[in-house]
């Protein structure tokens, strides 16, 4: 077995016995539960469980990811110390982190999607849903590495993720917003778009986007809208830009990491 | 001379560690200046200098964990280039742990094992010796400040390394634990390993140290014997040793005493 | 009055032609074209036509007769030709299968048309490939029941409607399929007729599409993947209930549209994924209720020019827009409708919140403005702005909330509980 998978294996159990990831999972777990019980069927579930998950997976990976990180700093001295190069601890601290929190995140909105059995007619719109929780987690858990290993201290650390947090939740789409309400002379579909694919949030939001808003992205009037929400190109390029969202900050925390004196 | 002398358990080679013409700057601030040490394989080499010497770094260093600027480093046989396969042969003790807080004692044992990939029987004995048996199954956030010392030692004894790294090794034990690892740093000396230590106590250093490596403001001052050491500055211990010496290098006495190690 | 018996009878049959009998069409059959034997059928008699290939066309039947075809009994127009033309009362054409008319650019060629006649029954016949299916003008008290239409049309300009009526009356649709046409079922002028348990699909423009076409009702039906959806105009007391109308998306696609419509009821129906559920323009006076809104871009638009309609006991959910709206206030009301983003509470367990729910979100007037905002859908910002707009209403309209929303669903015929 390579290294980084033994790292991956003891991080992985350190993650999971966290109080904070319990918490995680059982808020899901109840959130998704309550919204099943209430009623109104697959509609009326998908649209809140994503409004859920774009709100509570960014900030939670980011969050647990720095916190960890930062609190882990001297067990990463001790792993170092031992052979264990910083590439593999890298990777399986990284692993270590998605892993759990995406799998936390599936079983607790999965579970109650299943129990309920009426979610197989569904399967392709709840399966983006989910996914967009999955590449959000992958994304924000890069970037929380980003994040601890830029800044030095935990206190400033945890301050910068929260301000990355709101800045790709919510600063951004009202930047985007003010813009294209002053230049709405222009034909703005594609910079739009192109907007929403340089934002991780965004992306991801604009996979649910596909699974639970698909009837009035398709009654919009823009052919280029029409094309990306229309058929497999919107998936693609999406797929792509939320895979590159998780290697870019990945590549560059590694590479921070790399050279940095602990 | 005891660096010839071959390691009883495993007849594993003795290790000489160099370090030559290191350099190494935080920012703008240096930490450490040309420093060109030698450690001895079969000696206890304590490393001292008052806070901001630049001692931590240096066993960092040794670990890979800091990166000179400037200057090379060799354990053994082998320059240091980032492959981390040398630390196989280091047993490293840090200052004050942080452990995971979920996992076990036993858990943490085995995951060393397992990352470094350790075959064989390894050296439970002073697990025996700091009789922590039942405090192995522990979650580490459950044990206390001295178990967890206990824990820590034990940890970097455990592969009968030729190099063993200690860093602050008897802080936060009590007496009798840290009489009994006193007693294990001198047989792994004997045996023939490289032992590096840095300490508050002077008292314990006096009584285990072979050989110092003084620190001031990033540059060695001295190296050498310990009696070599109380010889140059016509003292009968370790503290008035240091003292006197800071005190011939301009540094105030308090402040170098302070934390000295 | 005291009438012999005897004598009237004997009137009777005097007056009328031998018994009613079978003549047969086939390629074995003493008649081998269709034509000869109408020509040679008297009032009354079954044509009946073997299975078999018959290139002819346009027959036209001028008698009360039944033509009623065998399993395989195919009429091929051959790309160039109408096929049958009913011009007599009580005429049946029943097992038919009409095949490949042709289009046309200069009339409206249809496979199956019957002209200023009463009593006719279409029945269980199949339409492929015609320009128009069954064309009725002029018509009354006619039957249309479960027939299929299929064609193929590919652009609007080159296709006819499924069933086409113009200028009739006290006609029944009923049990049909219709798909690939331009229209699926076309009314106009036309009075107290029936549309029941029929399937408009994929057709290019409307599934339904009526005009000028009042006392109708529709009901059971499902329009599902029409280009544009139903559009219902310029008419007065029509009643849509229990249908389905079913993914009709695309850039001017509605479940319904309603265009100048007067004094009508909506009720029982299900909106499905409908790039716009319901739409209302100069629709005044309507009972919208018990109906489903699920999952559709906009459930319902109603427009400046709308009065006076009423939307109770409906159910809101999984939309992307409730309500939206271009003006500032409106005389519509809602009550007693389950709205699925309501968050407001029931303090008394009544089932009925306590708080009213604003429909019209703050972004559905930012779309209106600038349509791209839309990628913003569902981000925190616009749930922000949303809220901030629901708790301090200052652009939507003031007047336009549900005073009493249901805290449960409503039970439906399209929601079992």
């Amino acid at each position: 077995m390579n290294t980084w998978t033994k790292v991956l294996r003891y991080e992985m159990r350190n993650v999971l016995r966290a109080r904070a990831l319990l918490g995680y999972g059982l808020f899901f777990l109840a959130a998704t539960t309550g919204l099943v019980r209430m009623g109104g069927g697959v509609e009326r579930v998908l649209p809140s469980l994503s409004n859920l998950i774009l709100l509570t997976v960014p900030l939670v990976s980011l969050v647990v990811t720095t916190v960890f990180l930062y609190e882990g700093r001297a067990f990463n001295e001790l792993l170092l110390s031992q052979p264990v190069g910083r590439k593999e601890l890298f990777r399986g601290l990284f692993m270590g982190l998605t892993l759990p929190l995406a799998g936390v995140f599936v079983v607790g909105t999965g579970l109650p999607l299943l129990a309920s059995g009426g979610f197989s007619t569904a399967a392709g719109p709840v399966a983006l849903t989910l996914g967009s929780g999955i590449a959000l987690t992958a994304v924000f858990v890069a970037l929380g590495f980003l994040v601890a290993f830029s800044v030095k201290e935990a206190a400033r650390g945890l301050g910068v993720a929260l301000l990355v947090w709101l800045g790709l939740t919510v600063v951004y789409d009202g930047v985007v917003l003010l813009a294209s309400h002053n230049l709405s002379a222009y034909p703005l579909e594609t910079p739009m778009l192109a907007a929403m694919i340089l934002n991780p949030v965004d992306l991801a939001r604009m996979v649910s986007l596909m699974a639970v808003d698909a009837s009035v992205l398709m009654g919009y009037t823009g052919a280029v809208f029409q094309d990306f929400f229309g058929g497999w190109t919107g998936i693609v390029i999406a797929t792509a830009a939320l895979a590159g969202w998780v290697l870019l900050p990945y590549l560059g925390a590694l590479r921070r990491f790399g050279r940095m004196d602990l | 001379m005891t660096d010839a002398r071959v390691l009883r358990d495993l007849g594993e080679h003795p290790v000489w560690i160099r370090m030559e013409n290191i350099s190494k700057r935080y920012g703008s601030r240096p930490v450490l200046t040309e420093v060109d040490v030698c450690f001895r394989p079969g000696r206890v080499t304590a490393v001292l200098g008052p806070n901001g010497a630049g001692k931590t770094t240096l066993l960092k260093m040794l670990l890979g964990l800091v990166r000179p600027d400037r200057g090379c480093i060799t354990v053994g046989e082998k320059a240091l280039d980032g492959d981390p396969a040398y630390r196989q042969e280091i047993g490293y003790m840090p200052q004050l742990p942080h452990f995971p807080d979920n996992l076990t004692g036993e858990e943490l044992a085995a995951m060393l094992d397992d990352v470094r990939g350790f075959v064989g029987e390894p050296d439970e004995s002073l697990t025996r010796a700091f009789d922590l048996g039942r405090e192995l199954a522990k979650p580490f956030r459950n044990l206390s400040g001295g178990n967890r010392q206990k824990l820590n030692a034990a940890l970097a004894f455990r592969y009968r390394s030729p190099v063993l790294i200690l860093d602050e090794p008897t802080a936060g034990l009590d007496p009798v634990a840290a009489r009994i690892l006193k007693a294990r740093v001198r047989r792994e000396r004997d045996d023939g390993r490289t032992v590096l230590m840095t300490s508050h106590d002077l008292g314990h250093l006096e009584a285990l140290a072979d050989d110092v490596v003084f620190l001031l403001e990033g540059r060695v001052r001295f190296e050498g014997e310990v009696s070599r050491l109380l010889e140059i500055t016509q003292q009968a211990e370790l503290e008035g040793a240091i003292a006197a010496f800071l005190m011939e290098h301009g540094a105030s006495g308090a402040d170098g005493l302070e934390g000295v190690a | 009055m005291r009438i012999p018996l005897m004598p009237w009878v004997a009137v009777v049959l005097a007056g009328a032609p031998l018994p009613a009998q079978e003549i047969h069409v086939g390629p074995e059959s003493h008649y081998r074209s269709i034509a000869a034997a109408v020509a040679a059928a008297s009032p009354h008699d079954t044509i009946v036509v073997e299975a078999g290939r018959y290139l002819e066309g346009p027959i036209e039947i001028d008698r009360p007769l039944t033509l009623l075809g065998r399993p395989g009994a195919i009429l091929d127009g051959e790309g160039q030709r109408e096929l049958l033309v009913v011009g007599a009362d009580s005429v049946t054409i029943e097992g038919m299968t009409l095949r490949n008319t042709g289009l046309s650019f200069t009339e409206d060629r249809a496979a199956l048309r019957v002209e200023e006649a009463r009593f006719c029954t279409i029945r269980s016949n199949r339409f492929e490939e015609t320009f128009f299916g069954i064309y009725l003008a002029n018509a009354g008290d006619c039957l249309v029941e479960d027939n299929v239409l299929e064609a193929r049309a590919e652009r609007e300009t080159r296709a006819g409607n499924g069933i086409h009526l113009w200028y009739s009356t006290r006609i029944t649709i009923e049990g049909n399929q219709v798909r690939g046409h331009r229209d699926g079922i076309y009314f106009e002028f036309v009075e107290d007729s029936l549309v029941r348990d029929n399937v408009s699909s994929h057709n290019l423009r409307y599934g339904l599409h009526f005009m000028f076409s009042d006392g109708c009702t529709y009901q059971s039906n499902a329009f599902v993947r029409n280009g544009a959806g139903v559009a219902v105009m310029y008419t007065s007391n029509v009643v849509m209930e229990e249908n389905d109308f079913d993914e009709n998306r695309g850039g001017a696609a509605f479940g319904l549209l309603l265009k100048e419509i007067r004094d009508s009821r909506i009720a029982f129906n299900r909106f499905r994924r409908n790039s716009v559920g319901v739409r209302m323009e100069g629709a005044n006076r309507l009972v919208v209720e018990g109906n489903d809104f699920v999952a559709n871009g906009w459930a319902v638009q109603v427009l400046a020019n709308s009065d006076g309609s009423a939307f109770t006991a409906n159910n809101f959910v999984g939309n992307s827009f409730d309500v939206s709206t271009n003006s500032r206030s409106t005389s519509s009301t809602f009550s007693g409708n389950y709205w699925d983003r309501y968050r407001g509470y029931d303090l008394n367990r009544d089932g009925v919140g306590d708080v009213p729910f604003r429909p019209v979100r703050l972004f559905s007037l930012v779309v209106e403005q600038n349509e791209p905002a839309l990628v913003l859908q569902r981000s925190l910002l616009v749930q922000l702005l949303d809220l901030a707009e629901a708790v301090l209403p200052v652009l939507t309209p003031r007047g336009l909330a549900d005073a009493d929303p249901s805290l449960k669903p409503i039970d439906t015929p399209w929601r079992s509980l």
